[in-house]
This record gives C-alpha cells, structure tokens and sequence, in this order.
C-alpha cells in the first residue's frame, strides 16, 4: 500500500508540474501581481487557465494520496521518497519543455536519484 | 555571465535586474517554508487524528478541517501559488532541484518533533539531496526559448 501510494503521488506530481510550467511560461507574473491586494486577481486569473485547472486536479490526486501516505509512513520518509519524481520530471522538461539541462544539472538531478534511493532503504 | 543573464531586466515586471533577483530568492525562500511547515503541520494533524481514513470518505471530510490539517492546507496553498509563480520565473529542471532544501528541513522536523528514527542512510540521503540542490543552483534558472523573448 505504501508503495502504490508513493507510485500516484509521483505520476500525478509529475503531470502536474509538467502542466504547471508549461502554462506558468506563457503567461509570466508580474512582481508587482504579488502584492497582497491583488492575489484575489491572480488566482481568478489561474482558475480561467485550462491546463492549470488540469494540473490542480492532479494536486489534488497527488494530495489525498500524501494525505494517506503520512497516516502510514514516516513524514521523513513521506517527504523525501516522493523526490523520486525530481528526476522524472528533469528527463521530462528537457524531451516536452525543451530547457536546456547542462551537465551540471543532470549532475544534481543525480544526486537526488542517489539521495531519494538512499532515504528509500 | 551567466548570472547576468539570470538576473536581466524582464520587461513586463517593470523591474530591474537586482530587485527581481532579490524577490526571486525571496520567493524561493517561501516555497521551501511554506512547503516544509505546510507538511509538518499536515502531519502533525494526521497523527493526532483519531478517525481512520480508510473508514468511509467522510473522514478525509472531518480530517481536512481539524486545525492542523487546515493550517497545512492553507500554508500548502500558499505554497501552491508561490510555487506557480517562481515557475514562470525560471525552469522546471532547476526549481525542483532548488527548493529540495525543504527535505532536509523535513527531515530535522521529523526528527526533533516526531521523534522519528533517522538512520545514517537517510542522513547520507539528505546531503546527497542537498549536494544536487547546489549544483543546479549553481545553473542558469531560465533556459527556454520564451524567456529570452522577454529578456531574462
């Protein structure tokens, strides 16, 4: 069950961040769009975007299966082991999103693969 | 070079270099605590929650509203939108990497305050997490096409 758990909160992570950033870079916030006063503006203007509303759902699958994982697991290991999706996701942005991941990054992502399969023992 | 290039003047900010520098740090800096106190406090409410969720739907209902549970829910909202934000700033490659310092906050929170058993693999997991956060930091944020349209 644990592991089922980690699997739903990883996929639906995954997607949604996939759907979050493509989104989020066609349309850039402005600084001035997070002052207090116009936070309402900005989340009315989010719940008008199809693939952010796509990526919420996926939050919310990813959250109620977090919400699962913690009444079973560990927080420190709840936590960390749902980094797993850190890698997925840089394979991803470079092949869907088309960023330029250097060495460095890959590196990085790396040592998160090695740290997530570590706190995973 | 490349930290200018990070830091270039986005037109539609109507900013300047320094000052988005300084409120793209600032705004990371609120993803990771919102993120980390967010998820302590989440766990905090399901461990001091008696009802099983496994029960019926009804007690995620009766779960989502105990204070804890709400004060995580609200600061993972917070961290929702600070998160969505700071992802049309800069790459998904190098945020997720980036605010994976929250881990290793988790991981001291779980320990001082749950009393959660740490094992020496999950330490050495933690720094290996954190070595990979600073070797993506030490990369350009924002690498795609459309970002230096607008000049950053």
């Amino acid at each position: 069950m644990k592991w089922i758990m980690v699997g739903i909160i990883v996929g639906s992570t995954v997607l949604a961040d996939l759907l979050q950033s493509f989104e989020m870079k066609r349309n850039v916030v402005a600084v001035d769009d997070l002052r207090p006063g116009r936070i309402g503006r900005l989340l009315g203007e989010f719940a008008r975007r199809g693939p952010l509303i796509l990526a919420v759902c996926f939050m919310a699958i990813s959250f109620f299966a977090f919400m699962k994982l913690l009444s079973i697991a560990d927080l420190s290991f709840a936590v960390p082991v749902t980094a797993a999706s850190v890698v997925l996701e840089t394979v991803l942005a470079r092949l869907l999103l088309k960023e330029r991941v250097n060495p460095l990054r890959w590196a990085g992502a790396f040592c998160v693969a090695c740290g997530v399969a570590l706190l995973a023992v | 070079m490349a930290a200018a290039r990070v830091v270039a003047e986005r037109p539609e900010t109507g900013v300047g270099p320094n000052r988005l520098d300084f409120k793209t740090k600032i705004l990371t800096a609120v993803v990771v605590l919102a993120n980390v106190l967010g998820n302590f406090s989440l766990s905090w409410g399901m461990k001091h929650q008696a009802a099983k969720l496994a029960d019926s739907p009804l007690a995620y209902i009766q779960t989502i509203f105990s204070p804890w549970v709400l004060l995580g829910t609200t600061l993972l909202i917070l961290w929702f939108l600070a998160r969505m934000t700071l992802l049309s700033w800069a790459d998904l490659s190098y945020v997720l990497p980036v605010t994976s310092i929250g881990y290793v906050f988790t991981a001291f929170l779980g320990k001082y305050f749950f009393a959660e058993q740490i094992t020496w693999q999950r330490w050495l997991g933690t720094l290996a997490i954190m070595v990979g956060m600073i070797l993506v930091g030490l990369t350009t944020p924002n690498t795609t096409a459309e970002a230096r349209e607008h000049g950053r």
